[in-house]
């Protein structure tokens, strides 16, 4: 590995999306515009507040995971991918660039959403800077398993319907509509095999009065082991032969 | 002289039909090395499998006395394919100053731009360029970090013939430097620009020799006719 060549690939990725003043726009933007909503939806009240929190943690999974398949889909399917594996590039070099650069847009989206939500919004959580911290882990999560599952899509059509398929499920189980420990068991059983449930879970503790206990080191090392896996998976999946 | 690029009964398999059945051809470095053949006989995944990116079937492709696409090879060969396969959404520079970056030959750009012609292009997005352009700045990558093998995929299809001229000049250069220069193609008239051709249909060798060789032999006055010549040749056998 090489520091100068994953340095490269996250400045590459940086002026990719620079290009596209539109995507940077709406990445910053719509996750904040979102967080207003919701505070109308629920007129500010308790369930606004309950899971106000822990939403802006979640934001940058979804987005990052939608940005990071539809570009590595594209890296494959444009032939710059076979060009880069002709090179002196390793696999983690390209990983690694991308984790830098969406972990850069992550904490712009994250902090931005966080300071219209805890500003102007009157949202009220313990620890906003750990919330900010955990949208970044949140958002490398999802480009982890957003690289991993481009390596499925053959077109960008397909990319884009995992996020309903992958993502959305997870949305409903993770905890942050209804409580795990009140759903059938079988869907508090599949939760536990998925990465959002652990994301929420570690933000529901952190915005939560009660201090950080050791579950909500768990949930953190979760997370970042599900990371670590699936940019193993993804790395397996950057073939420099193909058929 | 020891061949650059040593094939030894290559056999590839592409989605189910032979792609390649059983070439076996030495390639030697210092001299332009032609690939023609028709469309579908091969040359695409000739070179693919000497670049290092071709799952084989069967046989072996050893590229300067290594196995294609060890790990010594890479920035040694480059590749380019027949798209462009560059970032649409960014710059001529800022393309070429990443994989400059990756090959440690940030000095070359502007020299690398000049040669394809791009200078005007500079600082336009590859996107908005046309479709021969974004060929170029394919080709500007391939002959950054002046590599020992260069392999070429239809590098001047839909150019301009003063530019063709000039590319075909500069890939004569290439290969006087003492690296091994290999370009498919399959219009006869570019293969007239190769010190060595190599004929290919459906996915095996007909012939190889130089130009002048393949039509003393074959009788025939251009290379259009010596190569229909080896066809029938082999259909009577």
């Amino acid at each position: 590995m090489s520091r100068q060549v994953t340095l490269a690939v996250c400045v590459r990725v940086l002026r990719q999306l620079r290009r596209d003043p539109r995507t940077v726009l709406l990445l910053l933007v719509v996750p904040t515009a979102l967080v207003v909503l919701l505070h109308e939806v629920f007129s500010g009240g308790p369930a606004f507040q309950r899971i106000g929190g822990p939403l802006l943690g979640l934001f940058p999974f979804v987005s990052m995971f939608l940005v990071s398949s539809i570009t590595m889909l594209r890296e494959r399917l444009s032939g710059t991918l076979e060009r880069l594996m002709t090179m002196p590039l390793s696999k983690l070099d390209l990983l690694v660039g991308y984790a830098l650069a969406f972990a850069v847009l992550a904490a712009c989206q994250a902090l931005l959403a966080s300071v219209v939500a805890l500003g102007a919004l009157g949202l009220d959580v313990e620890r906003p800077a750990v919330v900010v911290v955990l949208a970044v882990a949140n958002a490398l999560l999802g480009m982890a398993f957003g690289l991993s599952l481009s390596a499925l899509a053959s077109s960008e059509f397909q990319a884009v319907q995992f996020m309903p398929a992958f993502v959305f499920p997870q949305i409903l189980l993770c905890g942050l509509l209804v409580p795990r420990a009140e759903m059938a068991g079988w869907l508090d059983g599949a939760s536990w095999a998925m990465p959002l449930t652990y994301a929420y879970d570690a933000l529901a503790r952190a915005t939560a009065p009660a201090s950080l206990a050791s579950a909500f080191w768990a949930d953190v090392a979760a997370v970042a082991a599900m990371t670590l896996g699936a940019l193993v998976i993804g790395a397996a999946t950057l073939r420099r032969r193909t058929p | 002289m020891t061949p650059s690029v040593v094939l030894r009964d290559l056999r590839v398999v592409r989605g189910g039909t032979a792609a390649l059945r059983g070439v076996t051809l030495d390639v030697e470095s210092g001299r332009i090395t032609g690939l023609v053949g028709p469309s579908g006989s091969g040359k695409t995944t000739l070179i693919r499998s000497i670049a290092g990116v071709q799952r084989l079937t069967g046989g072996s492709v050893r590229v300067l006395d290594q196995p294609a696409g060890s790990a010594r090879l890479r920035g040694r060969v480059a590749y380019m394919t027949q798209s462009p396969s560059v970032y649409a959404d960014v710059t001529v520079r800022e393309n070429l100053a990443f994989f400059a970056r990756i090959l440690r030959a940030e000095g070359e750009i502007d020299a690398v731009v000049a040669t394809v012609g791009l200078e005007e292009h500079r600082d336009q997005v590859v996107a908005t360029l046309s479709g021969g352009e974004r060929a170029r700045v394919s080709l500007a990558a391939a002959l950054l970090g002046r590599p020992d093998v260069l392999l070429l995929d239809e590098p001047t299809v839909g150019l301009d013939p003063v530019l063709r001229r000039d590319l075909w000049a500069t890939f004569a250069g290439v290969a006087a430097g003492g690296a091994t220069v290999i370009v498919s193609s399959h219009v006869m008239d570019e293969a007239e620009r190769c010190d060595h051709l190599v004929l290919l249909r459906d996915g095996g060798v007909l012939a190889s020799a130089t130009p002048a060789a393949l039509r003393d032999e074959t009788g025939a006055r251009d290379l259009d006719g010596a190569f229909l010549v080896l066809i029938e040749r082999t259909a009577d056998r």
